[in-house]
């Protein structure tokens, strides 16, 4: 089968390109997530976005506009709860999203109607995708990359040395509650392609890839989201050739990229080891 | 306690005599960089610091001694504007603390808060000191690069800017965040435990470092736990447990009394060339 076979459908074409942006984008912002340990909260979003998406279903109001709403009213309650001192970030994101994602169960109990969207919410549903859709990704992907791009200096420098940063004039909280939102609206665009479980992969796993192959921050801003964009692309193909569930195949498509890589570097340190004796 | 401004020219103690005492007259006169006047700072009902008076002037070099958590730390965080002191007054060349003010003062954290597996190499690093004037929208320029190259030069990183950070000896880290702090053209550089976890190597570089950076009208301001190391490369060392309990030349406050009010225990101190050397007193006899 030629590769542009798929392309000749349009819910392909859809797709692919959302698949592909949203890759990049995740890549792209889950450097900070893995460099800052926030893998959790990104996981924690995903699942209270949750509920805004099905309040969202019950209200008749967009998707984007109810889950955009829940999602940034989420990441600024974690940040508050967290900043408390006697509550730990991990314990605020806990409260939060399982909350919102238990109300969001909660309603589904009542309203048994709309079980496919609920699915779609769950597990993504990339092939859904349409063109209006594609734009509205696409436009937040530029608007999240083009606001880590403009506070890129302090967030690195409060990524790294937070304590430095705030003596040097950064105000790390503000920073730490800007950076939510823009994790939150991140999540918000991805739910709709990967589904609210399988967020947290594609941030995850793309920079951890790209950890591996270089020391450099400004090359790690750059390799993690082709990394994330190729397995976007190659998952939409092989979701395509095998007839498997799009969004899992996106993330199966980078955890075999990460166990292959994991192979060849013990390999490697096996021969090493061989030739050293 | 010894004042400052008592001190005498050609003092046989000084080793640095000429260096010493020309930055020990320049303060003779103005207003000192920093002026603390009776600071009191609290952790919840723990007193951190109490009724502190402390002046730095332009040009000094000063290491903090005193036990673990005797306010070392707390008074550099309320020098930073960090740690808000609970009573008291923190006066930047006269004037009440503002952030502009701070632009002025480097800080170089303790090696033991660096994340050594973070993605980063040594020239993303040093570049950070440029975030002091040039916030948000600033690149690195001819003009940034050619700054940066000079202060790796003299801190001797030439030829590691792309090295990370991790690949460095524990002199050359030490090295790579003052010359973060000099970015910024700071007339003051506050150092937490430079020399803590480091080899006498890499002691005696940082504190070359040091010494250079001062020599061109920086003053320094270190904490320290080695009273040795204080004693034979610093010319000024305040001893604090809580409160200030002695200021001077370290030959002069090291003595039996100070040490003993500050470690609330007994150390051996004794004169040798000159130098004066702090040795623990053993709890039981040697067999």
């Amino acid at each position: 089968m030629s590769i542009f076979v798929p392309f000749e459908y349009e819910f392909f074409r859809n797709g692919f390109i959302a698949a592909v942006v949203i890759g990049a984008l995740c890549g792209f912002i889950g450097v900070y997530v893995v460099l800052r340990r926030m893998s959790y909260i990104g996981h924690g979003l995903s699942h209270a976005i949750f509920g805004g998406a099905v309040l969202s279903y019950v209200w008749n109001v967009n998707f984007f506009i109810g889950g955009g709403l829940w999602a940034l009213l989420s990441g600024v309650l974690i940040h508050w709860i967290s900043h408390r001192r006697w509550v730990g970030a991990d314990a605020a994101i806990g409260v939060v999203t399982t909350s919102s994602f238990a109300l969001g169960v909660a309603i589904i109990s009542t309203h048994r109607t709309f079980t496919r969207n609920i699915e779609a919410a769950l597990f993504g549903n990339i092939l859904g995708i349409t063109q209006r859709d594609v734009w509205i990704v696409v436009l937040v992907s530029l608007l999240v990359a083009a606001a880590l791009f403009l506070i890129r200096r302090p967030l690195l420098f409060a990524t790294f040395d937070p304590e430095v940063a705030s003596a040097y004039g950064v105000s790390t909280g503000k920073i730490d509650l800007f950076f939510i939102m823009l994790l939150a609206a991140t999540v918000l665009a991805s739910t709709q392609i990967l589904g609210v479980t399988l967020v947290a992969a594609a941030m995850v796993i793309p920079p951890v890839i790209a950890r591996y192959m270089t020391q450099r921050f400004q090359t790690l801003l750059i390799v993690s989201p082709l990394i994330g964009a190729f397995c976007g692309a190659a998952g939409m193909f092989l979701s395509f050739s095998l007839d498997i569930s799009s969004a899992a195949t996106i993330v199966l498509t980078s955890a075999a990229l990460f166990g292959l890589l994991e192979l060849t570097l013990i390999a490697r340190r096996k021969k090493a080891a061989m030739g050293d004796h | 306690m010894a004042n400052p401004h008592d001190h005498r020219p050609g003092d046989p103690h000084s080793l640095h005599p000429s260096d010493a005492e020309e930055r020990l007259w320049h303060k003779a006169a103005g207003v000192p960089l920093v002026d603390l006047a009776q600071i009191s700072s609290h952790y919840g009902a723990t007193v951190a610091l109490e009724n502190v008076s402390l002046k730095i002037w332009p040009g000094q070099f000063m290491a903090l001694v005193g036990p673990n958590g005797g306010g070392k730390t707390t008074l550099l965080r309320t020098i930073l504007g960090m740690v808000p002191a609970s009573s008291g007054k923190v006066l930047l060349r006269g004037r009440p603390l503002t952030r502009s003010a701070l632009d002025r003062i480097g800080y170089v954290p303790q090696l033991e808060t660096i994340d050594w597996n973070f993605p980063i190499t040594v020239e993303e690093v040093i570049s950070m000191g440029f975030f002091v004037k040039n916030r948000w929208f600033g690149g690195i320029g001819e003009k940034e690069k050619r700054k940066l190259d000079n202060v790796m030069e003299r801190l001797n990183l030439g030829g590691l800017g792309k090295r990370h950070i991790r690949e460095l000896s524990g002199g050359q880290q030490q090295a790579v965040f003052i010359g973060r702090a000099l970015l910024g053209d700071p007339e003051l550089i506050l150092l937490d435990e430079p020399a803590s976890g480091l080899d006498i190597r890499s002691r005696d570089d940082v504190i070359h470092f040091l010494h250079e950076i001062n020599h061109q009208g920086v003053a320094v301001v270190l904490t320290a736990h080695d009273l040795n190391w204080v004693a034979a490369h610093l010319p000024w060392a305040v001893c604090i447990n809580h409160r200030l309990i002695a200021e001077g030349r370290p030959n002069e406050i090291f003595n039996a009394e100070v040490l003993r009010e500050a470690y609330s225990g007994e150390l051996v101190v004794f004169h040798q060339d000159g130098m004066v050397m702090i040795g623990e007193r053993p709890h039981a006899p040697h067999i």
